[in-house]
């Protein structure tokens, strides 16, 4: 009979084996793991573990206002050093609060660990207080998840959720611990290595797919790059430029793979999709070689499937088998980790000789010119109100496009992602996937946290903040400096706009009315809160925000509150099918 | 088309119901699911019947492969295999009847397993569509219940999966 799961079991001289309670197992482990940021909030269920935590100080925790900002701020830490992220809640309401966090991160395949308290074993299936089904409840949005119901089982449990968590196709795992298992004893030792029977993903890529690859793609007459969040998160930018630069192709970023190509290059033809620019969506429509890395043909980057990129035999690369051919037919998939076959692609172009056809090349970028010239991001900012996409702009220009940024979901977050240039990976952090509003405030916690010298910038709008607004108390207590933009349009942006596009222009509940004012309510939490009216207040604010370098600033932009993102491709229809402005 | 899948996943609690999930949560359609544990007690093997286009069929068998607790997948479909599946069934068997059941059961290898001066209750194995048949060979008021096993399945030849 063969053991599911070995695990070196080496006790090394600070894994001397000693008899621990399952809460310090906990603590060790997170220890052992090398973890530094634990964010959660204390219940009943997970008394135990609190209680060690307070013995020790090697892993700081992060107490937040609510648990789904627990697992937001992992879930940017994640993003933004490409570490595990850890959470920690308790059990029932705990455990249920977290679930929009985890399914945020699943979606977006965010490696996180998160740690729920449970029912004493002899309690579960009673509807015992504050007892939910949570790996039942969190089995269709983690990568995995465990019941822990032996305390003999816990190190090697939550070294295995750490193990699934940041291998393969990254994403979210669950230890539920119920609370007599954090105050069983047993000895500890915490394994260095995992290796499953069940679990061994394909790092490598075939050399022979892979070659035929390099030679679809060299020979190319409209070559096109298109990738996505993959890229980020196998640290495959720095192999993905290389290669791009060297072929001379353009390329386009998905909304979760911003960063990963630099914005200001002049190969980077911004963002496709939904709101993408008229020249990458353009360009993905007429290509004759499409190049996927690391990005999943998602309903927003594709518009009508059945019209999608009409001429193009498509590469797709992905850690993921079941991103490949899964919305989109493949000529070529390779499997494997991003960025050793993006580098098994450039050692493959190096020994090519004449790799490229510079004539072909020369005609495509002509083209793309040619759409470039139309410049749909363009918007006219008059003297009277203030434009959106100004305030973002003015953000770029006066943070030098180096800010970390987060965002909620609407509006403002296509502004953010159209408008402010990366010119590198993990300094974005946004959901992409899920789509959820509350994400950006405790986002940008776990970003300043992550990154406690850079200027964190959270994009906002004034529906999507008070969706986690109890932060700003979080960020006083931590002193985070973390600079927010709000749109303040006093509509749910989106929303208002397809009502006015596909909806008669009903604006059912789309208006928010009562608003706070936003100053008062930032100084309530002890912060500052500055407002812009006019277009003539947004670089001074920016400006004051910036200078307070060691204050949260709430910066309230009153922008044109019926603007609308543009170019937009409506549902159903093909990329090429845009509504410009 | 039809296709009977076989998995081998950890028999853990919450396996069966992250494979059972999967099916329902993707929109896959199950026709029958069945599983036990293997000679390996460590593992289970799970047969699931479903039906899809060849590019479902792709997915299905990719996104049972991610799953973290499944070891193998296989579509049996591909090649030779037979397929089993028990039946048990109660029928009324009173005057004339009994002797006609009793025949019938001899036609298609049954064995009457528990008798009442009522009933017969029978046991079937065999493809789904010999129990089908044997079903519709019996005159439907005599029927008092019925329950099947879902199929199983296994390769033809010395290879294993």
């Amino acid at each position: 009979m063969t053991s599911p799961t070995t695990t070196e079991q080496r006790p090394t001289a600070q894994h001397q084996e000693e008899e621990l309670t399952g809460a310090e197992i906990v603590v060790r482990a997170l220890r052992d793991e090398g973890v530094e940021y634990l964010y959660g909030y204390p219940g009943g269920a997970v008394l135990y573990i609190y209680d060690e935590l307070f013995k020790q100080d090697a892993v700081k925790h992060i107490l937040v206002r609510h648990e789904q900002a627990a697992v937001h701020a992992a879930d940017a830490y994640a993003r933004i050093t490409g570490k595990v992220g850890v959470a920690l809640v308790t059990s029932g309401p705990g455990a249920t609060n977290a679930v929009t966090g985890i399914a945020t991160a699943y979606m977006d395949s965010i490696p996180l660990v998160v740690i729920t308290g449970q029912v004493p074993v002899a309690l579960i299936g009673n509807d015992a207080f504050q007892e939910v089904d949570t790996v039942g409840i969190t089995r269709p949005c983690t990568k995995h998840n465990f019941l822990v119901k032996d305390v003999r089982d816990l190190a090697s449990t939550l070294k295995t959720a750490f193990h699934l968590a940041a291998t393969g196709r990254p994403g979210p795992v669950l230890v539920d611990i119920p609370k007599d298992i954090t105050g069983h004893k047993t000895l500890y030792h915490y394994p260095e290595k995992v290796s499953l029977r069940s679990y061994k993903p394909t790092v490598k890529g075939h050399p022979g797919q892979v070659r035929k690859a390099m030679q679809m793609i060299a020979g190319a007459q409209r070559p096109m790059f298109y990738t996505g969040g993959g890229v980020i998160l196998a640290n495959g930018a720095e192999e993905l430029v290389k290669l791009v630069r060297r072929l001379g192709a353009p390329v386009t970023n998905t909304f979760m793979g911003l960063g990963g190509y630099p914005a200001s290059d002049r190969q980077f033809l911004g963002m496709l999709g939904m709101h993408g620019t008229y020249e990458a969506n353009m360009a993905v429509q007429n290509c004759d070689v499409l190049v996927a890395i690391g990005a999943r043909f998602d309903d927003r980057v594709t518009g009508n499937i059945a019209k999608f990129a009409p001429h193009a035999k498509i590469v797709h690369v992905d850690i993921d088998p079941s991103s490949i051919s899964k919305n989109v037919r493949v000529d070529i998939p390779i499997v494997g980790d991003l960025r050793q076959v993006l580098a098994e692609m450039n050692q493959i172009l190096a020994e090519m000789d004449h790799p490229t056809d510079a004539r072909a090349l020369a005609a495509w970028w002509a083209q793309i010119e040619d759409w470039r010239k139309r410049d749909c991001l363009h918007y006219i900012q008059n003297d009277e109100v203030i434009k959106p996409q100004f305030v973002i702009q003015k953000l770029y220009e006066l943070t030098g496009g180096d800010a970390v940024v987060t965002t909620d979901v609407g509006q403002h977050q296509m502004w953010a992602a159209q408008f402010y240039g990366f010119d590198r990976p993990r300094r974005w952090a946004s959901s992409g996937g899920l789509g959820t509003m509350g994400y950006g405030l405790p986002a940008a916690m776990g970003a300043q946290l992550a990154e406690p010298d850079s200027t964190v910038l959270c994009v906002t709008g004034e529906g999507s903040i008070q969706m986690n607004i109890q932060e700003l108390s979080t960020c006083l207590q931590y002193r985070l400096p973390i600079k927010i933009a709000c749109l303040n349009n006093h509509y749910l942006g989106m929303v208002r706009q397809w009502q006015e596009f596909f909806y008669g222009s009903r604006y059912a509940m789309s208006y928010v009315d009562a608003l706070p004012d936003f100053v008062k309510l930032a100084e309530a939490f002890g912060h500052v809160g500055l407002r812009a009216d006019k277009p003539a207040d947004v670089e001074p604010v920016i400006r004051e925000a910036l200078r307070l370098k060691d204050r949260l600033v709430f910066m309230d932009f009153q922008v044109d509150p019926v603007e609308n993102v543009y170019p937009m491709v409506p549902a159903g229809a093909a990329l090429s099918e845009m509504i410009l402005v | 088309m039809r296709h009977i899948i076989s998995i081998l996943l950890e028999n853990e609690a919450g396996a069966l119901s992250r494979v059972a999930g999967l099916f329902s949560a993707r929109g896959y359609n199950i026709e029958a699911m069945t599983v036990a544990p293997t000679h390996d007690a460590s593992i289970s093997r799970m047969t699931v019947a479903t039906r899809g286009s060849e590019e479902v069929m792709e997915q299905v068998l990719k996104q049972l492969n991610k799953l973290v607790e499944v070891i193998r997948v296989q579509d049996l479909s591909d090649g030779p295999h037979i397929e089993r599946e028990l039946m048990l069934i109660k029928v009324h068997a009173v005057g004339p009847d009994r002797e006609e059941v009793k025949r019938l059961a001899d036609i298609f290898r049954g064995r009457i397993i528990d008798v009442t001066d009522r009933s017969y209750t029978m046991e079937l194995t065999g493809t789904g569509e010999k129990l089908d048949a044997f079903i519709h060979a019996l005159d439907p008021g005599m029927v008092i219940e019925v329950v099947r096993s879902g199929a199983s399945a296994i390769s033809r030849g010395a290879k294993g999966i």
